[in-house]
Parts: structure tokens; C-alpha cells; sequence
């Protein structure tokens, strides 16, 4: 079990290593010179040098990557002498727009982003696993066939046409909810539930469909397993044997899935926050794509890759706990 | 939008080797399948739609003469300039002179706009797909047959580009590259990232096929590695990668237009669907058609890929459960 650990979170920082690397690789080898953006309209050959100088893109690829790495883990400074700024770890960088340390801005724009995923998340569970449970019920019948229609309506219906058509019904023709605004929970909590309202269903809809989806297939898998024929031959009741040996087998996979679902939030943040305009680490993506702010995008990236990464690792590690059918061996 | 997972990936994530020989329900083959495929009215009318869109992009300079409006011109007659550029007349200017109304602000003509988009759409959806059919079957073939270090290696890439946030990344490379041939980056960077999820089934069955009887008397009868992959595995596999494939397109017709919707795609003045949608977000309050338009088709564009693919893998009895 210890080496199975190991094994795992060595593969998490070889992963991360690689996504560094390429990240990295795309936004200083292939993109423009981020000295000429900064330095804009009145630019000299020597302003061009000192600026290159300051960020250190001046140097070759290695020794640049290098005080990237060491920058992450140590922290790094910036320019010397009297105009040295320190940036502590984890240091990714100064947006070429405001200035501002990337790493703050991702700070500041957390609870937002994670309003949203964590409102989505628990709506998603609720209605995937709760559509799924009834569908396996009645399969072949009505609800069944319904739902069917629904979750493949949810699948299709691409999350920003979603937004904008909650958005344009809710809001502008039948008024039911106010114009969003940035409110703080304490100030006002029903705008600040009706802001979140709608991103929370609009991330939750693709979501929940396959969820239904997953839950109905892996129910009606498991009942038909041998032992639980063996139980309802041993006459235990429809409810018992659902409780006790149909559930917790089907449900295990979904709470794989949903750790790396939830993990992988921020990319689907990114369109749902820039179409209701909530200021999350989404958004902020979304604005420094249009802006060209590289520091930023390569924050984000980079962050969403650590999410995901660890995300799965967790998830393996649960699962082998959770379900004692998988055989440490065969997942390495 | 991203690369929706199917029940047929899941198993694989989920159980290993999970991967299911022969379906529970005997699969339908031949001319009984073509009639039960017709029987099913969901299927006719998606299989219709997505032709009707096919045809649509082929024909598009040809239908652009029938309305009289390319996608770039302008017509500022269209449009009121006392208003800030709402077009005349009810429903965003729909009329004789223009089918579907013009675009806010320019006057340009949403249908050739559309008919134009269905071809950047359905070429990029299109060309991702094969190239990760080609991609994905390839590597999980080699990766399933020779088993050893090629499969180690195989696997552990795939792994690693499924570990990957390939949305955000696939943003952070198209905004960093420059925006010329954004339609062919657009193909390369889709199937970079969705190759793996066909690979990795095409793998599974590979290394449960290649145990079997009749692969083992090829063997014997001195075929080559070659043969046997692409004269006995491959065929086994057909329907596995019809129904993978056809589950993958709606994501990647998704993909696309989400790209563009978020600036990093096709870029203008080359109208697409995302993009048209994109722009008409500051307009949706007084000009709703402008965003029902594209969004409407794209959705409907999606479903039916999505029924289709459904409906597909029920009639070949793929991952049943």
C-alpha cells in the first residue's frame, strides 16, 4: 500500500513537472515578446532591453524555467538593486495588465469560484444520482424513457446558450430574478442566492445528465449480480437489498467520477462566470485571454492542472479504500 | 463541451479491464439493422437534421446567391442608426430580403452567416474526428497487441493528456499561437486531447480479442503482426469505434464553437457559430433572435449527433448496461 502511495504521487509530480514544462514552453518560446507589449507605443531599443532584463526573458530557456521552478517553490525576485520586487512563493509571475502578483489575484478571486463550483457540485449530485436511482426503478416505463430525453437534451445544450437563454427568460422577459450584482452574502442574502441561482443550474445541467446516466447503468448493472439474486432468494425485502447490496456498490464509481468532475470545475467556470459576469478565477482567464496577459493565463492553467492532477490522485486513493474489489497491484 | 464520458470509457476508468465481450442483447446485423434503424423516429429525424446542416455547408456559395447577401457584406440599410444599430422590422430584421435577419450594428446577413458557420463547424468536427479516429485506433491497437514497454509508454501518455484541464489548456495554446490557420490549429489541438479516450478502449478490447481462438490460428498460419491486427482485430472492432466516434463528434462540434465563443477560435471576420453567439451577447436583451439563431442550430446541431451516438451504440448492442 505504502509503495502504491509513492507510486502515485511521484506519477501527481512528474505530471505537474510535464505541465510546467509545456506550459511554459507554449507561452515563452512560441508567443510574442511580452517586453514589446509592455513596453507599448514610445518604446526604445533600450527600454525594450531593460524590461527583457527585469523579467529575466533575456536568458536562456533553462536557466528561465528554472527560476520559474524555483519561483513556485521559493519565491523570486524581480529586477535588481533599488527597483528588486519580492515575489514569495508560490510566485507565478506579475499580470502584464495591472501589475498586480498573479498568485493574488487568484486569492482574491477563490470564494467567488468557489461559490459557484461547490453550489453546482451539490446540485449536480442531488439531481444526477436522484434521476438516475428513479430511472433504474422504472426502467423501460415512462419516467424512465422521460428522463432518458432529458439528459440527453442536458448533454447537448452547450453551457453558454444555456446561460444566455436562463438569462434572457428569467431575467429580461418574465423578471422573476433581479439583475445581477455584486452583493456579499451578509449585505443581502436573497440577491446573493439569486445571483449564484442561475450559474449554479447552468454548470449542473451537463453535469447531472451524465450523472443520471452513470448512476442508472452501473444500478440496473448491480442488481443483476449474483449475490444480489442470493439475497432476494434469502428473502430479504425490495428495500434491504436495495439498501444494503445494490447501492453502495453502484454508487462507489459515481464518487470516483465525481472527484475528478469537481476537480476539473474551473474549466467550465471559465464560460459561466464570463457570460453572468461573476468575478471568479474563470472570468479572470476569460479577461487576460483578451488581453493577452500571459502571466495570468499561465497562473490559471497551471492551477487547473494541479487541480485536476491531485484530484485524481485523491480519487484513486479513495477508491482503493472505498472499494476493496480493486486489487492494488492491477491499478499501477 | 468537454469530451462528455459515455458508459463505455467509464467502465474502463472505473474497473480496468472492464471491458465486455459480446453485449448482453444480441447485436442486430445487416439489412435488419437498416430497418431498425429506420424505425426509430429520433434517429430519422437526427440523421436528417445533420444531413440537411451537411448539405447546407457544401452548398453554401450556391444557397448565398439564392438570398442575394454574402456572410461579409454589410448593409447598413438593414439597421437603424438612431437606435444604436437595431436592425428594422420585427424579429432582428427577418424578412424577404434577409431570411434571418441581419446582425446588429453592421447589417451583416445572419443567414449566410449561419450557412458559413455550418462549414467552419462541420469541417473542423469533421476533420478532429477522423484525425482522433486514426490517432486513438492506431495507438490502442499497437498499445493492446504488443502489450510490454509500447503499451507502457502508450498508456502512460494517455494518461497524461487525460490527467490534463484540456479546455483551459487548449485556451492558454490557442491564445499564445499566432491566428493564422486557426482552423487547422483548431483540428490539431481537439484531436491532441481526444484521441486518448477512443485509444484507450480500442486497448482494452484489443488485449481481450488477441487471446482468442481465431487470432491464435492466424498466428499459426504464419500471418504477420501486421495482418492480424488489420485483418483480424480490426474488423472485431468496427462498432466499437462507429459508436466512439459518433459519441465524440458532439463534443467536438462543442468544443469548437466554445472556442470561438471565448475569442480563441475561428477568428473574424470567418463566421461561426460560437462566434456569432459570442458577439450577440451585448445585443440578446434587445435583439434576441440575433443569439436565438446560431443557438439554435448549434444546439439542435449537438442533439443530434448526441441521439445519434445513442441510439447507434443500442443497436449494436455496445456497453449495453
Amino acid at each position: 500500500m505504502i509503495r502504491f502511495v509513492a507510486n502515485r504521487v511521484l506519477g501527481m509530480l512528474v505530471v505537474l513537472f510535464l505541465v510546467c514544462l509545456f506550459t511554459f514552453v507554449i507561452f515563452f518560446v512560441l508567443s510574442p515578446d511580452p517586453a514589446v507589449q509592455i513596453c507599448g507605443k514610445n518604446c526604445t531599443p533600450e527600454a525594450i532591453d531593460r524590461i527583457r532584463a527585469n523579467l529575466g526573458v533575456d536568458r536562456p530557456f533553462w536557466t528561465q524555467f528554472g527560476t520559474f521552478l524555483a519561483g513556485l517553490f521559493a519565491g523570486r525576485t524581480y529586477g535588481t538593486g533599488a527597483n528588486a520586487i519580492e515575489c514569495a512563493a508560490p510566485c507565478l509571475g506579475y499580470s502584464f495588465q495591472s501589475s498586480q502578483a498573479v498568485t493574488d489575484m487568484i486569492v482574491q478571486r477563490l470564494p467567488v469560484s468557489a461559490t459557484v463550483a461547490v453550489g453546482a457540485a451539490v446540485l449536480w449530485l442531488l439531481a444526477g444520482v436522484a434521476g438516475g436511482l428513479l430511472s433504474a426503478v422504472r426502467e423501460g416505463k415512462f419516467a424512465d424513457r422521460f428522463i432518458a430525453g432529458l439528459t440527453l437534451t442536458g448533454m447537448s445544450i452547450p453551457n453558454y446558450v444555456l446561460a444566455l437563454s436562463l438569462q434572457f427568460v428569467l431575467v429580461v422577459t418574465l423578471g422573476w430574478l433581479p439583475f445581477p450584482q455584486a452583493v456579499p452574502f451578509s449585505e443581502d442574502p436573497l440577491q446573493w442566492f439569486q445571483n449564484f441561482l442561475m450559474p449554479w443550474i447552468v454548470l449542473a445541467i451537463g453535469m447531472a445528465a451524465v450523472y443520471t446516466r452513470l448512476t442508472r447503468a452501473n444500478v440496473i448493472e448491480t442488481l443483476q449480480e449474483n449475490y444480489v439474486r442470493t439475497a432476494r432468494a434469502k428473502g430479504l425485502s425490495p428495500g434491504l437489498v436495495w439498501r444494503r447490496h445494490a447501492l453502495r456498490p453502484a454508487l462507489t464509481p459515481i464518487v470516483t467520477i465525481f472527484g475528478m468532475d469537481f476537480a476539473g470545475l474551473l474549466g467550465g467556470a471559465l464560460i459561466t462566470e464570463t457570460v453572468f459576469g461573476l468575478n471568479g478565477i474563470g472570468k479572470m482567464a476569460a479577461d487576460s485571454i483578451t488581453k493577452n496577459d500571459q502571466p495570468v493565463i499561465m497562473g490559471v492553467t497551471l492551477l487547473a492542472a494541479f487541480l485536476v492532477v491531485v484530484g485524481n490522485m485523491v480519487v484513486d486513493l479513495l477508491y482503493t479504500a472505498i472499494d476493496p474489489r480493486v486489487r492494488v497491484g492491477s491499478t499501477a | 463541451m468537454t469530451f462528455t464520458p459515455t458508459e463505455l470509457e467509464v467502465e474502463g476508468a472505473a474497473g480496468g479491464e472492464a471491458v465486455r465481450e459480446g453485449a448482453a442483447a444480441p447485436p442486430a446485423r445487416g439489412r435488419h439493422l437498416v430497418r431498425a434503424f429506420l424505425r426509430d423516429r429520433a434517429a430519422v429525424a437526427c440523421s436528417v437534421y445533420i444531413l440537411l446542416i451537411v448539405l447546407t455547408a457544401l452548398a453554401a456559395p450556391l444557397l448565398v446567391k439564392l438570398s442575394g447577401y454574402g456572410p461579409l457584406e454589410f448593409d447598413q440599410d438593414a439597421v437603424d442608426p438612431n437606435l444604436g444599430g437595431i436592425p428594422l422590422g420585427a424579429a432582428g430584421g427577418m424578412g424577404a430580403d434577409h431570411w434571418f435577419g441581419v446582425e446588429p450594428g453592421n447589417g451583416r446577413d445572419i443567414f449566410a452567416r449561419i450557412v458559413y458557420g455550418a462549414r467552419v463547424s462541420m469541417l473542423i468536427a469533421i476533420s478532429a474526428t477522423v484525425l482522433t479516429g486514426v490517432l486513438g485506433v492506431v495507438f490502442g491497437l499497437v498499445a493492446g497487441y504488443f502489450g510490454g514497454r509500447v503499451d507502457m509508454v502508450v498508456s502512460r501518455v494517455m494518461e497524461f493528456l487525460m490527467a490534463f484541464p484540456a479546455l483551459i489548456f487548449m485556451i492558454a495554446v490557442l491564445s499564445a499561437l499566432p491566428a493564422e490557420n486557426r482552423q487547422v490549429l483548431l483540428v490539431l489541438v481537439i484531436s491532441f486531447f481526444g484521441w486518448p479516450y477512443l485509444a484507450r478502449i480500442v486497448r482494452g478490447q484489443t488485449m481481450s480479442l488477441k487471446e482468442r481462438e481465431f487470432v491464435e490460428a492466424a498466428k499459426a498460419s504464419g500471418a504477420t503482426s501486421a495482418q492480424i491486427i488489420f485483418k483480424e482485430i480490426l474488423p472485431n472492432l468496427t462498432s466499437t469505434i462507429i459508436v466512439m466516434t459518433t459519441l465524440a463528434v458532439p463534443g467536438y462540434v462543442g468544443t469548437e464553437a466554445g472556442l470561438s465563443f471565448l475569442g480563441v477560435g475561428v477568428v473574424p471576420p470567418t463566421p461561426s457559430w460560437g462566434q456569432m453567439i459570442a458577439s450577440s451577447v451585448p445585443w440578446y436583451a434587445v435583439d434576441p433572435a440575433y443569439f436565438l439563431i446560431p443557438g439554435s442550430f448549434l444546439f439542435l446541431l449537438v442533439l443530434s449527433f448526441t441521439v445519434l451516438g445513442d441510439r447507434i451504440r443500442k443497436l449494436l448492442g455496445e456497453g449495453a448496461a
